[in-house]
């Protein structure tokens, strides 16, 4: 029987690995891009699992927009990444280091 | 029904609607020749708007079944978000053409930007508030990196994309997670659902999550990394927008969400807060006093300020509500001169921002350099300007809910800071004629906001101009 624990165990794993791809990763910002994509995700497997074990569909209706923006938001992030690389020609994390703080 | 719910929208649905129709007529019309009419149109929809939610019914409403709050507390923020940002436009407006990027999406997406803000602070649920803050983060994503051919511009952006898509992650998780804990996500229904005495475990667990992804939009230590880069690299008037308006919001959202949603749990979020409100006061104060650049010196000036509003916060009453909400209102006015004053300078028609070149301007320029006297001691509160005010209210808001040392705290963090504004005075009054100063240029509508905000920093301590009564009839509105 899978209940709602499993769920929110592998949900949690998910964000956390989405966590340690943002601050780990030294080499493609694209990879930082799947990292957030991961996290969004991981919350609405987390959204839908308490929606159906609480029989409440607001949960789901949450997960469309939490979709929704998922989409902007990449859509959004690679417009930037693309004017970013046409000034620095690199998209390397490491080269994202003009200013320091 | 929807048609009550439809009304009481009305600004937000009216301001979308106006940003989606001119970025299709100035498409199909004029590109960036008019850039400049779309942006004077748009700060006057904005003042319309504010004047009509001026005089508007001070009832409280609730649209689409509590997912919506008009009451008089969003009023107060949406007038200070409007009038804000319609001079936040005013001002990059001139500067922006004299350099030569200004273009008609740049208004238009402040707008929908600003549409995002109404909505955040009028949240009355955990998806309206999640919409609202990504339409909001969304546009500043995009227009900190609106100088598309420099690389720090785009930097910024790229910087603040990640984080800020990382502190909606976080939002978000937590929001889930109350969702969860307390089956629904309106917060009324999470109001009445948290067990006060022993809350859930999950529940405190998405509470912190949320205070977390919120501490990265008002950029209070520790989740302020982002704030001196983006600030350094974004435009000038983006940065003056983002120093600002967001800022109003986001606080405003912060404290929605805990009073309304888990106002009956108070010992729990309060710690945090006040963690929050310490650290963000020191290093804002400590982080300045090393910088030459008056952008990152600004940010690191921003996070100290947030961190005082904090405080207001922290104490959990009515008057700390009060305060919070004055002490934005005279952040923004006084922050606003300030940037009005960066943007007019420049040498050689190229714009600078070292604090060096402010070198000796009572010399070339003694009007702006009085300006920028009277708005550094207000930010940095001393006591016949209206910053002292604003800090003095927090402090007794804090005094008189018995947080004592926090209120020391913030003494001793505004003597550090103190220093850092007075070494730019210093620089301004006393010392060397620079080898080559900076141009006098004199911008009128610059110039006229610099100085309405300092002589609002001097005479404002009469009246206030009023917005205390409604700032207490905000705060009344926000805990009842």
């Amino acid at each position: 029987m899978i209940t709602l624990e499993h769920y929110l165990t592998v949900a949690a794993a998910l964000f956390v690995i989405g966590i340690f791809g943002l601050f780990l990763n030294r080499k493609n910002v694209i990879i930082l891009l799947m990292s957030i994509e991961l996290m969004l995700l991981s919350v609405n497997i987390n959204l839908v699992a308490f929606s159906s074990f609480m029989n409440d569909l607001v949960g789901q209706v949450f997960t469309l927009f939490v979709l929704t923006v998922a989409a902007a938001e990449a859509a959004i992030g690679l417009a930037i990444l693309v004017s970013f690389f046409r000034n620095r020609g690199t998209i390397a994390v490491e080269d994202v280091n003009v200013m320091k703080g | 029904m929807i048609y009550s719910d439809l009304s009481i929208i009305f600004p937000e649905i009216f301001l979308s609607v106006y940003s989606m129709v001119a970025l299709v007529v100035a498409v199909y019309t004029s590109k960036d020749e008019g850039a400049q009419k779309v942006t004077w149109f748009t700060a006057i929809v904005f003042i319309l708007l504010a004047f009509w939610m001026i005089f508007s019914s001070d009832k409280t409403e609730i649209a689409f079944g509590g997912m919506f709050i008009n009451d008089a507390f969003s009023r107060f923020s949406k007038i200070i978000i409007l009038l804000s940002g319609a001079v936040v436009l005013i001002m990059g407006q001139e500067y922006m053409t004299r350099r030569g990027f200004l273009r008609f999406e740049y208004p238009l997406i402040v707008a929908l930007s600003v549409v995002g803000m109404m909505v955040m602070v009028s949240a009355g649920d955990l998806m309206a508030l999640y919409m609202g803050l990504e339409l909001q983060s969304l546009a500043l994503y995009v227009i900190a990196a609106f100088k598309r051919d420099s690389l720090k511009s785009t930097e910024a952006g790229l910087k603040y994309f990640v984080l800020g898509a990382l502190s909606s992650g976080l939002l978000l998780y937590g929001s889930a997670l109350i969702y969860g804990y307390s089956g629904t996500t309106l917060f009324d229904g999470i109001l009445k659902n948290v067990n006060a005495d022993a809350p859930s475990l999950g529940l405190l667990f998405g509470l912190a999550l949320v205070i977390a992804g919120l501490a990265f939009k008002v950029s209070a230590v520790p989740f302020h990394m982002w704030t001196p880069d983006v600030y350094e690299g974004a435009p000038t008037p983006v940065t003056a927008f983002l120093a600002t308006v967001p800022k109003m919001a986001a606080i405003c959202l912060l404290m929605r969400v805990m009073y309304d949603a888990f106002g009956n749990i108070l010992g729990d979020w309060q710690q945090i807060i006040i963690l929050l409100s310490i650290l963000s006061m020191f290093l804002g104060a400590f982080a300045a006093i090393g910088q030459s650049d008056l952008k990152r010196l600004l940010a690191y000036s921003s996070i100290s300020h947030m961190g005082y509003a904090l405080i207001g916060l922290a104490a959990g009453t009515e008057f700390g509500v009060q305060s919070v909400l004055e002490y934005m209102t005279i952040y923004i006015t006084m922050n606003i001169g300030v940037f009005a004053i960066l943007m007019s300078m420049q040498r050689d028609g190229q714009s600078v921002t070292e604090i060096a070149s402010l070198r000796m301007i009572s010399e070339t320029d003694p009007g702006k350099a009085i300006a920028l006297l009277i708005l550094l001691f207000s930010l940095a509160g001393i006591p016949p300007m209206l910053g002292f005010f604003a800090k003095f209210e927090v402090l007794r808001a804090a005094v008189n809910a018995d947080l004592t040392y926090l209120a020391i705290m913030g003494v001793l963090a505004s003597v550090i800071g103190a220093f850092y504004y007075l070494k730019i005075v210093y620089l301004i009054y006393f010392g060397d004629m620079p080898e080559s100063p900076l141009d006098n240029s004199q911008t009128p509508i610059l110039k006229t906001i610099w100085t309405a905000s300092a002589a609002m920093m001097v005479f404002g301590v009469i009246s206030l101009f009023g917005i205390e009564d409604m700032a207490k009839a905000a705060a009344s509105s926000l805990l009842n």
